[in-house]
């Protein structure tokens, strides 16, 4: 298979991937937060209500999609579709397993190994902060523009935490590449432990939290708070355009756990054994089931945190996670210089 | 360790949260199960009859004067002298409730002198045409067996036996005025209660 016809294939599963992921996901959630505040939640639509996300966007589809009189139009419409493509785009660059290897050809579960990954992943989820603030001003509408500018603020200072805790990752890895991050992963300390970059444990610590304020999740989710602001951002869009925002939102939540598990939990690195498939089936399974395990956390922490308060919120993260993000960079820095140079005066 | 505790302390929840994961569920899966509903539930109204076939109702409309949401409309009629309805000098001629303004505080049944018109357990009244939530005299009447009337089949939500359950509306003592019954405190007649119910009721003489 050439080149495009291999990468129009890979898009195309990612993207139906991506989809199903966000069926199970909000489900998932749903029925997890029940379980900790002991209830049931959806139950009733398919095997044990697994079809009820489904169900729940198809109503939307066929629900009318309301223009509100003073929204800007062309904004307006622009706004969903806006936060759907960063959210799409950033899944391209997580590998999802093992390289495999048919033939002479090796191909990587990943649609693009872009040689400046990081970067670019920060890049999209900054352009994710258009879209919200996009949509909360040309709503024409209070609540939501006070979302957005909520939005903007949050987001441009836990974008700042985000990428100082990536600081340390390429430090250590020498390399913004996914695919290299996830390789440099590889091997065990002392033939224990395994080699992850857990190990840069402050760095993980920032980017997890710098996570929650990214996807707009408790304890950040001031953008849609919903006691005080109605629904937040996307108070005035209804039907398929709320579903759109809905999506992205649980794209986003899918993506930032992959990457967690990608530049911290030794991407699809685990143990593997058996048969030829197995050996290719088990990466994945391993990277699918740490990526749960981050996500469990996520929704773990909406059940149990309260929301924070605004000044609390951007206290936390100018006064707090960046200057331990910048502390720990130096450190890192310190660290990463002498193992590859020496002591200065040697 | 005061400052230890400052630093858990917010950890604390997640404990609590995952506690709650292993605990049995609190929900009651509705249509299937079915909670038991307290003796005196407010259900929907019935309109009762004596033993002998009467129409307890005599058509005074004082439980239209005291509806607070204005939802009942009666009015009455003279009795044929060949073939009395009620044991009175009228009967309900009509009798219809709007279910749709009731708000089931029971006060129709407390002001109904020969208590006429008493609460059922059934409370799923959901209709798909905002006329079926006019009540009439045919839907709220029992029959002369005691068997209560419904405007809709029974089915999954509605199970009609639930309206042989009396709301259990507790008499004031002595609500006929005669000493012995002082301080006895006497259950009301109706729909499931007058069949089996051994308490005399004072409305006997009344009427005569």
């Amino acid at each position: 298979m050439d080149g495009f016809w291999l990468a129009a294939l890979k898009v195309l599963i990612a993207f139906a991937l991506l989809f199903n992921i966000v069926l199970v996901l909000v489900w998932v959630e749903r029925r997890l937060v029940a379980r900790m505040q002991n209830r049931i939640g959806p139950n009733r639509a398919g095997p044990a209500g697994m079809l009820q996300t489904l169900a729940d966007g198809l109503k939307l589809m066929f629900k009318e999609s309301i223009d509100p009189r003073r929204a800007q139009l062309g904004i307006y419409l622009a706004a969903p579709v806006l936060a759907l493509i960063p959210a799409l785009l950033i899944f391209l660059i997580i590998p999802i397993g093992a390289p495999i290897t048919i033939g002479d050809t090796t191909y990587d579960l990943q649609v693009t190994d872009l040689n400046i990954a990081v970067l670019y992943f920060l890049a999209m989820s900054s352009i994710a902060v258009y879209a919200i603030v996009l949509a909360g001003w040309s709503s024409g509408s209070k609540y939501p523009l006070l979302g957005s500018v909520r939005a903007a603020a949050q987001m441009i200072s836990y974008e700042a935490a985000l990428g100082l805790a990536l600081v340390p990752v390429i430090l250590y890895n020498r390399t913004t590449s996914l695919a290299e991050i996830v390789a440099a992963q590889g091997g065990t300390f002392f033939g224990i432990f395994p080699a992850w970059n857990i190990v840069l444990i402050p760095s993980f610590i920032v980017f997890l939290i710098a996570g929650f304020a990214e996807t707009n999740r408790a304890p950040f989710d001031l953008v849609e708070a919903e006691q005080e602001l109605v629904g937040g951002y996307h108070t005035e869009y209804s039907g398929f355009r709320f579903a759109l925002f809905f999506l992205a939102e649980y794209i986003n939540l899918f993506n930032i756990s992959a990457l967690t598990v990608v530049f911290f939990l030794g991407g699809w690195h685990g143990p593997v054994f058996g048969p030829t498939f197995l050996q290719y089936l088990l990466p994945i399974f391993w990277f699918l089931l740490k990526t749960a395990a981050v996500i469990f956390v996520f929704i773990w922490a909406r059940a149990s945190l309260p929301r924070m308060r605004y000044d609390q919120l951007m206290e936390f993260g100018w006064k707090r996670l960046i200057p331990l993000s910048l502390v720990w960079i130096m450190v890192v820095m310190v660290a990463v210089g002498l193992r590859r140079f020496g002591l200065p005066w040697s | 360790m005061s400052w230890l505790d400052d630093i858990l302390g917010p950890w604390r929840g997640f404990l609590v949260t995952f506690r709650q994961m292993f605990r049995p569920n609190v929900t009651t899966q509705y249509p299937e199960q079915k909670r038991v509903k307290p003796e005196r539930f407010h259900g929907r109204h019935v309109l009762n009859r004596y033993p002998d076939g009467m129409e307890k109702c005599i058509g005074c409309e004082l439980c239209a004067g005291v509806c607070p949401a204005d939802c009942i409309y009666v009015r009455g009629a003279d009795n044929p002298d060949d073939d009395p309805v009620s044991p009175g000098e009228r009967y309900g001629f009509v009798y219809e409730i709007n279910m749709l303004r009731c708000i089931f505080c029971g006060l129709c049944v407390e002001a109904c002198p020969t208590e006429a018109i008493t609460m059922t357990h059934l409370f799923e009244l959901s209709v798909t045409d905002r006329d079926d939530a006019m009540f009439t005299k045919a839907d709220l009447l029992v029959e002369r067996d005691g068997t209560p009337n419904h405007n809709a089949p029974a089915g999954p939500l509605i199970d009609l036996d639930e309206l042989k359950l009396a709301d259990g509306w507790m008499r004031a003592t002595s609500s006929a005025g005669r000493a012995e019954y002082e301080g006895v405190v006497q259950w009301s007649e109706s729909a499931g209660k007058s069949q089996e119910s051994t308490v005399e009721s004072p409305q006997g003489d009344s009427d005569s």
